[in-house]
C-alpha cells in the first residue's frame, strides 16, 4: 500500500502536548504524519505508532496509568504484538510502561524538581526501530522536560533489563561518560530509554521531536526519527 | 449492598521514595530531629454494589492491580476497617 513515504501515526490523549511537535518532526524527515485519536480503536493503517508527551489525562492517580487503559492501546498492543514499530516519548513511555509494553516504571525526580534542559544520551543498542542509523557509544543531544523521569524497577528486573541489553539509552556528558553528575533525575543505571524484549517497542524520556530543526536547538532527534521511518517502510513493504 | 472499602497503596520496599525524602528532610526544620524511614503513599476509598462482600472484595482487589497500583513499583493492602469482624463495613 505505502509507496516511499512512511505512514507514521501519532496519539493524541486528552492532555498531550507534543503531539504537533512529533507530527511535525515526522514531515520534516521526509515521513507522513497520521493523527490518531485515544479513544478509536483504529490506528489507520499506519507503519508506525508514536505515543507523544505531555500529561494524559491530567496524568492523575500516576503518569500514564489511565492513559494505559485507554481504548486504542488495544490496537497499540496488537501492531506491537505483530511486529509493528512503536516509540514512547516522555508521557507515551510512561503510558507504555503502565500499559505493561516496557519494563519498569517512572516515578518523580530524585530532586523532586520539574527539569527543562539540553542534556547528552549514550546509545547502549542500535537494535530498535529509533537507533539505526546510530552506533553503541554514539553521543547525542537532545531535552529532557519531566517531573517524573525517574526510571526505577526492582532489582531483579534491573538485572533483566542490563542481563537482556534492554537498556537503549543512557544519560552521560558529552564525551559518553556516565556518572552521578550527568544523570539529571536520578535513574537507576542512568537509564534514559528501554526497548521490549523482541526490540519493536521503544520509549525513553528525552524529546527527539523537539530535536529536529536547526533553528531551534539541537537535532539530535534526526537520527531517530530518520530510523523510525526506515524502520516503517521496510515493515510496510514486508 | 453497598461495601466501603480503604486501600493503601505503598512503593516496594527498597525503591527511591522522593516524597518520602522530602518530607524527611523538613522535618529537623520543625523540630523533629529524631524522625527517619518516612514514606509516601496513596489512601483510596471507594464504594462497591455488590451481593456479598467476598464478592465486593474480589472486585477492589482487580481495580487496585489493575489500576489504583502499578505491580511494578507499588504494593496494595485492602485495610480491614475498625469494629467489623474481617469485612468491608456495609452502609
Amino acid at each position: 500500500m505505502t509507496v516511499g513515504t512512511p505512514r507514521v501515526g501519532v496519539i493524541t490523549f486528552p492532555g498531550s502536548l507534543d503531539d504537533g511537535d512529533a507530527l511535525r518532526a515526522v514531515e520534516i524527515m521526509g515521513g507522513e504524519g497520521v493523527a490518531l485519536w485515544h479513544a478509536d480503536h483504529d490506528l489507520r493503517g499506519v507503519d508506525a505508532v508514536v505515543l507523544p508527551g505531555g500529561f494524559s489525562y491530567g496524568d492523575y492517580l500516576r503518569c500514564g496509568a489511565i492513559a494505559g487503559h485507554a481504548p486504542i492501546l488495544d490496537e497499540v498492543r496488537a501492531f506491537a504484538d505483530r511486529g509493528g514499530p512503536v516509540l514512547g516519548i516522555c508521557n507515551g513511555f510512561q503510558i507504555l510502561c503502565e500499559a505493561g509494553l516496557l519494563p519498569g516504571a517512572l516515578i518523580r525526580n530524585a530532586s523532586l524538581r520539574f527539569i527543562c534542559r539540553d542534556v547528552f544520551l549514550r546509545v547502549e543498542s542500535s537494535q530498535t526501530p529509533v537507533t539505526g542509523e546510530l552506533v553503541p557509544g554514539e553521543v547525542i543531544e537532545i531535552p529532557i522536560k519531566h517531573g517524573e523521569g525517574q526510571y526505577v524497577a526492582t532489582s531483579e528486573q534491573l538485572r533483566a533489563i542490563e542481563d537482556e541489553g534492554l537498556v537503549v539509552f543512557r544519560y552521560a556528558d558529552r564525551t559518553g561518560e556516565v556518572g552521578e553528575g550527568s544523570n539529571p533525575n536520578g535513574s537507576l543505571d542512568a537509564i534514559a530509554g528501554v526497548r521490549n524484549e523482541a526490540g519493536n517497542v521503544v520509549g525513553l524520556m528525552p524529546h527527539p521531536e523537539h530535536a529536529v530543526d536547526p533553528d531551534v536547538g539541537p537535532t539530535g532527534g534526526q537520527p531517530l526519527f530518520a530510523a523510525l521511518l526506515a524502520s516503517a517502510l521496510a515493515g510496510a513493504r514486508a | 449492598m453497598r461495601f466501603t472499602f480503604e486501600l493503601l497503596v505503598t512503593l516496594k520496599p527498597g525503591l527511591a521514595d522522593p516524597q518520602g525524602k522530602a518530607v524527611e528532610a523538613s522535618l529537623p526544620a520543625l523540630g523533629f530531629s529524631d524522625v527517619s524511614d518516612v514514606h509516601v503513599g496513596r489512601h483510596v476509598r471507594l464504594d462497591v454494589e455488590a451481593p456479598s462482600e467476598p464478592e465486593a472484595r474480589v472486585q477492589v482487589e482487580d481495580i487496585a492491580r489493575r489500576l489504583l497500583s502499578n505491580p511494578v513499583i507499588e504494593d496494595f493492602r485492602v485495610l480491614e476497617p475498625s469494629g467489623s469482624e474481617g469485612g468491608a463495613s456495609a452502609g
